[in-house]
């Protein structure tokens, strides 16, 4: 069967329907004017895509955290955690997106919750990584000052464990923009979406693709001055 | 619920069934499925694996030299975070715009996608192997490149194999938007959903992820099996989870 051919086809049939002007945009160049005079086009699929990550990185942020937690007092927890969110994690996003397709439909739903199974093991394995490498005397001291379990994880051990913590909150953010732009295999639409829409079409790839790397780059800025916010005690150090 | 239930496990039943038997396709005319798959499942292997033979055979010297002089660390780690931030969608559309379809194209795109990986694997695997050992290869009179061949690559190997299987899972992952460049793999049936059913896309997606954990596994199978018998003792029966860097021992990034 020639899926080739058919596939020719249908990516014409979508270059019809998308493209319209003269010039630069007949001959399929990189047209500045043409990304500006339809920059409308990706303003809410760009929102939608926001709205993808932002809302999965909290979900999973929140699941992974709390499994950390309880995997920080029960040790024997933290290889089954890490085997069953690994084999989350190796399942490509569009199989998750279309596995889940029959149970969940087609929505946010579904790449909400295909797109949270992938920042499970990523969180998990920086937050148990972060509290782990909390020096012994540190927890010592806190022992002697008379802190409780409790309030030696919530004033010592986690205050400690930031930096890791939103090293993994980065890379997740990051990865989780970068897969939602299959989210529209899920029916969620978000930028990879208009990039699908017409993929031969230069300056449409650009200006989506550019669209989602940014979108990558400033929300990963974004957590890294948090962190500075969050522990002013390694900048004094570095001072 | 029940209505749910049912409707899942017949859509599941549809899918399987198109993926053992041949079928009509909706549109009519020429039959999809069963043994079509293999081809697709062949081609999906053939084309993953030059782009990762290729990925190893540019990044591997490279990572090996650079971790050996203690240079480009900035280079070897900046790669993979670069790496992670760029869809994979967004790179084979850069790259279908502006070069075009076809085989190699495709192949080109999956090796640029499998370098950052393996290349700050081989880098950070060089770099943890312990500096005395090194001094003490060259005490007993081993020039540098024997250092770099019979030392450092076999106590770095597990970790560079670690790498490989990244990049090996990213790129099967990711050879199934090959369809897009004109390339058939298993993502046709995704692709072309017009043509295959929506049980073909399924079909489709079931094998995929079955692909992609047998690449894994078997990848990790290899990982310890490479793994210099030296290392394994020193690793007190913990298993490979317990090397040094634990953070690049495992996937950097979900596909």
């Amino acid at each position: 069967m020639n899926a080739a051919l058919l596939h020719d086809l249908v990516l014409a049939q979508v270059e019809i329907r998308s493209r319209s002007g003269e010039g630069c945009v007949q001959e399929n160049g990189f047209c500045p004017s043409w990304i500006a005079d339809n920059f409308d086009r990706y303003v809410s699929p760009f929102w939608q895509h926001v709205y993808l990550t932002l809302v999965s990185v909290a979900i999973g942020f929140t699941i992974a955290f709390l499994l950390a937690l309880v995997a920080h007092r029960r040790r024997w927890l933290t290889g089954p955690i890490v085997g069953v969110t690994g084999v989350l994690y190796t399942v490509p996003s569009i199989a998750a997106f279309l596995l889940l397709l029959p149970l969940t439909g087609r929505g946010n739903n579904t790449a909400i919750i295909a797109l949270v199974s992938y920042t499970l093991l990523i969180i998990f394995r920086n937050v148990t990584t972060g509290l782990r490498n909390v020096p012994e005397e540190m927890r010592d001291a806190g022992r002697g000052m008379g802190l409780t379990e409790r309030q030696l994880l919530w004033r010592v051990e986690l205050p400690l464990a930031v930096p890791e913590i939103l090293a993994g909150l980065r890379i997740a953010v990051t990865t989780t923009v970068g897969l939602a732009t299959l989210a529209f295999f899920a029916g969620a639409g978000g930028l990879g979406q208009e990039i699908y829409a017409d993929i031969s079409f230069k300056s449409n790839v650009v200006a989506a693709g550019g669209l989602a790397v940014l979108l990558a780059a400033v929300l990963d800025l974004f957590i890294l001055g948090t962190q500075r916010l969050l522990t002013p005690w390694r900048r004094a150090a570095r001072a | 619920m029940t209505v749910v239930l049912a409707s899942f496990f017949g859509q599941f039943k549809s899918a399987i069934d198109f993926i053992l038997h041949e079928r009509e396709s909706v549109s009519g005319g020429v039959q999809v499925g069963g043994s079509e798959l293999i081809g697709f499942t062949a081609n999906h292997l053939l084309v993953s694996g030059v782009a990762v033979l290729i990925a190893c055979a540019l990044s591997v010297p490279v990572g090996l030299y650079l971790g050996h002089v203690g240079k480009g660390e900035f280079l070897a780690i900046t790669a993979s975070n670069v790496g992670r931030a760029v869809p994979t969608l967004a790179l084979l559309a850069f790259f279908i715009a502006y070069l075009g379809v076809g085989f190699v194209n495709v192949t080109f795109v999956l090796v640029l996608l499998a370098i950052p990986p393996i290349l700050t694997n081989v880098y950070v695997g060089v770099r943890q192997v312990d500096p005395e050992t090194v001094d003490a290869a060259r005490g007993m009179g081993l020039t540098e490149a024997q250092i770099i061949r019979r030392v450092e690559l076999p106590l770095a190997l597990p970790i560079i194999f670690g790498g490989i299987r990244t990049s090996s899972v990213n790129v099967v992952a990711t050879a199934t938007i090959a369809p897009l460049a004109s390339v058939n793999t298993l993502g046709t049936p995704i692709i072309n959903a017009n043509v295959y059913g929506d049980s073909g896309r399924l079909g489709a997606a079931i094998l995929v992820a079955l692909l992609t954990l047998a690449v894994d596994l078997a990848l990790t199978g290899a990982q310890r099996a490479v793994t210099p018998a030296g290392l394994k003792l020193t690793q007190g029966g913990q298993g490979r989870r317990r090397l040094p860097i634990p953070q690049l021992r495992r996937r950097e990034q979900p596909t």
